[in-house]
């Protein structure tokens, strides 16, 4: 049996029935990663006798002939960005090169709760800034579809791993398109919840108001399992919503008759591939055979997107970042003589290029007498853009868009061109600011055989839709 | 320093603000659930929110909130509906997250006041322009080490302690108004019982500004803060020395510079620690980690319900309802345990004034003598009664009074167990008395005289008398009762 690209239902289905062990599902995941990464890049670390250990666990619970909890046995892997307890975690960066986690994040503690098996830790851009997952400090991610190309970014390792069959599914982090873009780039399914649908806690931060954990997998029903187990209030997130949390798999199949769709003009201009354009005109045909009815909508402030995105972010990126400063838990620059030499050495010597360019951006923005021109102005921006879906969701269930503006890149191709690399998240970032639920799926390839990605995006805690809609276009040929 | 004090008063005037720190004394920390407790062993009280490990995030203790409402109040402020808590970015050692969560434009509470008495008597209202919530930092030990030379510790145990900022108006004129001012505020805080103000232990800090400006004058001087004020004598003194110190300069035709001084207590001086020609940029930003602050009408209704009554109304109350003198009330009520204590014990005691003069007479007086607090006190408010109550029942003169006092203090005794012990043997045999006035009253012709030509008052002279006869021990009530027939006849 061929155990590389199982979905949640499948895995679980083999482990409950014990088929399969939770040990062979695992111990073939772990054989995979080690015969496939080195070309692949994905793993910074594999936990390999925690999962041997977990794995033994469950299987003890399916010998009993218990029911299995939600996600038995499933292989998953967990972007760097997430703290785990015990094991060495990076967030991509060598100034962690020997951090060990002390605690784990509410999703990593639910996901572990619900059975999953982590195999270990994830590849991405440094502190989750970049869009090709060359910005990672121990190496870069190549697109398993295709190794000359990237994987996407930041979460490019977490997308790869779920192309390359080294995981059933994994957990990214998304704060201007880090799940959904690498995986339109990788040819799966990557979920980004509503803003506060799950906890933050324990997510290695980059910008608070933009930072979202969620899903990556192969299909919607994978994203809606394990979107069922990661959300729902924390106690511990201040900023996570106490809103009730449906049962996302039963959305997957019914029926979307009658779903109002909007289609942004301003999303499919200028700079928009044309196979991708044409990929998810067929879809959007298909949705119309299936009784959805397709209407062009306005979101007026939309070219304002990305300088709004790189001002907000940066700035919380600046204080975010702070913390890591030489005095604790990070690498201390060595020689340093005072205390302010300590502080610029062990953060130039940390730090790469673009975490570097972001801070800095980040400290100008909010520094006395540009506050206002910057900071302020993109708060009043960003409060226009989230009036902008509120008015087309008074009329529509849901927004279709492309994800990317084109396929997948080469490696290289845009490293030298930050500006370049910053507009690959024109689609994705204005979620983040307005705080609404998308979804990434895969839309067909292009003439290359490179995946294409299309983009859903839903009204505030209505991820409901989201993946019923999604699912529909999924399962449409 | 050469210039005389009412030198520098005639010419300048000083105005001076005040910055207090108040730590909230919550069980457990603003954003995380450490106990909030002083004297730990160093970094035991810790976890990764307030370590400001990655991915931690802050969580608002509601307690604090509560108190900082409630000092809000007590202290005249106006409490916003909203707040916001904004971060304020700058690297240190004990800051572990290189920002600390404090709240910058739209603060807890606004527009309150603090009531003083100027030198020249009237009663002045000292401006409180807000009091903000915010998180304490940790401390860097740079000394007590063995490779202190080389090292500085960092002790993360009072990171997160909640604090309330409460910074005043500019202005306060006078180093004494500014004594006052803290020791009001002080008072109101113990009273609300949000903070235990020991400033050993760092749970109640001030920095002062001041600056000098030429009488008459509008716009506003120089102004140099002062650090390291460690008590509120020192603020008192380091203004006091501040004062002089800029009044000499400008009055030799020279300038202030903008700068922050370090109080020397030692010597009474203060000494330049950094001056501020680059002033620091703290970037504030809106904290994205914690949603708005609401405290709605109702919950501040709620907290306000909790408040105790505050020193001054008690004060008042005391003046009215027991016919205190202010200076009696004022220090009855120096803390409120004291005047608790003392009205749980005034409500029963026959004369609530003779028992105030007792505290303050004779309990107050060995206290002080002894260097004991009233909490540890021998004689303690019950036993104190008693005593008033003997008095005013003549049952004890006032000279037997301080013997027995005397008597409690060395033997480390309450009142009531000295009363026991040492009773006098009172005469209140009225032939006994009788003969001892009869033979006062045969020695003193010409006080008799005086007595029965009008002079009534003359009558404490012959209890006097008396009571030197008795020893002490005749029961005055019996004395004057015949006295007074006698001295009819």
């Amino acid at each position: 049996m061929n155990l590389d690209l199982l979905t949640i239902e499948e895995a679980r289905g083999l482990v409950q029935s014990r088929e399969v062990s939770a040990t062979a599902l695992t111990e073939a995941h772990l054989a995979r990663i080690a015969e496939k990464d080195g070309e692949i890049g994905a793993f910074l670390t594999v936990t390999r006798e925690p999962a041997l250990a977990k794995a033994a666990a469950i299987d003890r619970l399916a010998e009993k002939g218990d029911p299995l909890p939600p996600l038995a046995g499933v292989p998953v892997a967990l972007k760097d960005v997430l703290m785990t307890r015990g094991v060495r975690t990076t967030a991509g960066s060598k100034f962690l090169d020997h951090f060990v986690a002390p605690y784990d994040a509410t999703a990593v503690s639910r996901l572990e709760a619900a059975g999953a098996i982590s195999l270990g830790k994830l590849n991405c851009d440094e502190f989750a800034m970049g869009s090709s997952n060359e910005n990672s400090a121990f190496k870069p991610v190549r697109n398993p579809r295709d190794t000359t190309r990237v994987p996407g970014g930041s979460s490019g390792g977490a997308a790869a791993a779920v192309a390359a069959g080294f995981a059933v599914a994994t957990l990214g982090s998304d704060t201007g398109g880090s799940i959904r873009q690498p995986a339109a780039f990788c040819g799966v399914v990557g979920m980004l919840p509503t803003y506060g649908r799950v906890s933050r806690y324990g997510l290695i931060a980059f910008a608070s108001s933009l930072d979202h954990v969620g899903p990556l997998t192969r299909t919607v029903k994978d994203a809606a399992l394990l979107l069922e187990v990661i959300a729902g209030r924390d106690a511990q997130d201040s900023t996570s919503a106490d809103v009730p949390v449906a049962a996302y798999s039963a959305e997957c199949g019914r029926d979307v008759k009658g779903l109002r769709i909007g289609i942004p003009r301003e999303y499919f201009a200028e700079g928009l591939d044309a196979e991708i354009r044409a990929a998810i005109e067929r879809k959007l045909d298909a949705l119309r055979g299936l009784g959805c009815e397709i209407v062009s909508v306005s979101l007026p402030h939309t070219e304002y997107a990305i300088p709004v995105y790189y001002i907000v972010a940066t700035a919380e990126a600046s204080a975010n970042l702070a913390r890591f400063d030489g005095v604790r838990y990070t690498s201390r620059a060595e020689h340093a003589k005072t205390l302010a030499e300590m502080y610029r050495l062990s953060r130039s010597e940390g730090f790469g290029a673009e975490v570097k360019r972001r801070i800095l951006l980040g400290t100008y923005v909010l520094s006395a007498g540009y506050y206002d021109a910057y900071y302020r102005k993109a708060q009043q921006v960003r409060t226009l853009l989230t009036r902008d879906f509120q008015n087309v969701f008074t009329n529509v269930d849901a927004v279709i868009t492309p994800v990317t503006p084109t396929a997948a890149f080469k490696l290289g191709e845009k490293t030298g061109d930050p500006m370049e690399m910053y507009l690959s998240d024109i689609y994705t970032v204005t979620a983040n600011l307005v705080g609404v639920p998308g979804i990434s799926l895969p839309c067909g390839t292009n003439k290359e055989g490179l995946p294409l990605g299309i983009q859903i995006l839903g009204k505030h805690f209505d991820e409901a839709t989201v993946l019923r809609l999604a699912h529909a276009v999924e399962q449409v040929k | 320093m050469a210039t005389a004090a009412n030198d520098v008063s005639t010419k300048y005037e000083a105005v001076i603000g005040l910055e207090v720190h108040v730590q909230l004394l919550t069980k457990t920390k603003i954003f995380c659930g450490c106990p909030n407790h002083f004297g730990s062993e160093p970094n035991s009280n810790v976890c990764p929110v307030c370590l400001g490990m990655p991915g931690a995030l802050p969580v608002l203790n509601q307690q604090a909130v509560e108190f900082a409402v409630k000092a809000s109040q007590a202290l005249n402020l106006v409490v916003n509906e909203t707040s916001i808590f904004a971060r304020k970015n700058y690297f240190y050692p004990d800051l572990p997250k290189g920002y600390q969560i404090s709240q910058f434009d739209k603060p807890l509470a606004e527009r309150g006041w603090i009531e003083v008495t100027t030198a020249e008597g009237a009663l002045k209202r000292i401006g409180i322009t807000r009091l903000h919530m915010e998180e304490d930092a940790g401390k860097s030990m740079h000394e007590g080490f063995a490779d202190s030379d080389a090292k500085t510790y960092v002790d993360l145990n009072r990171t997160g302690t909640p604090l309330a900022e409460i910074v005043s108006e500019p202005e306060i004129s006078t180093p004494d108004e500014a004594w006052q001012y803290l020791t009001k505020l002080r008072e109101i805080m113990l009273y609300t019982e949000v903070s235990d103000c020991n400033m050993e232990e760092g749970s109640l800090r001030c920095d002062a500004n001041v600056s000098l400006r030429p009488r008459g004058q509008k716009a506003l001087g120089t102004k140099v803060e002062v650090k390291n004020l460690n008590s509120f004598r020192f603020v008192k003194q380091a203004l006091e020395y501040e004062i002089e110190r800029q009044a000499e300069a400008l009055g030799e035709g020279g300038t202030i510079q903008q700068e922050t001084r370090l109080y020397n207590p030692g010597e009474g001086r203060t000494y330049t620690m950094r001056t501020k020609e680059r002033a620091h940029d703290y970037r504030y930003f809106p904290e994205p980690d914690l949603l708005p602050l609401i405290v709605t009408a109702e919950r501040q209704a709620a907290i306000r319900a909790t408040l105790p009554e505050l020193p001054e109304a008690k004060r008042a109350r005391l003046i009215a309802e027991y016919g205190l003198s202010a200076g009696d009330a004022a220090t009855l009520t120096a803390t409120r345990e004291r005047a608790d204590l003392f009205e749980t014990e005034a409500k029963l005691a026959k004369s609530p004034k003779r028992l105030a003069n007792i505290v303050l007479s004779e309990l107050q007086g060995r206290l002080k003598a002894a260097e004991i607090e009233l909490e540890d006190s021998p004689v303690t408010l019950a036993g104190a009664r008693l005593a008033a109550d003997l008095v005013e029942e003549g049952k004890i003169s006032s000279k037997i009074l301080k013997e027995l006092f005397d008597h409690a203090f060395e033997q480390k005794l309450d009142f009531p167990a000295i009363y026991e012990k040492e009773k006098p043997q009172q005469i209140t045999d009225s032939a006994e008395i009788e003969k001892m006035i009869d033979e006062v009253i045969a020695a003193s012709p010409k006080q008799v005289e005086q007595y029965k030509a009008g002079k009534t008052t003359m009558i404490g002279f012959f209890v006097g008398q008396i009571m030197k006869a008795s020893k002490g021990k005749a029961n005055p009530a019996v004395v004057n009762e015949i006295l007074v027939k006698k001295l009819s006849e």
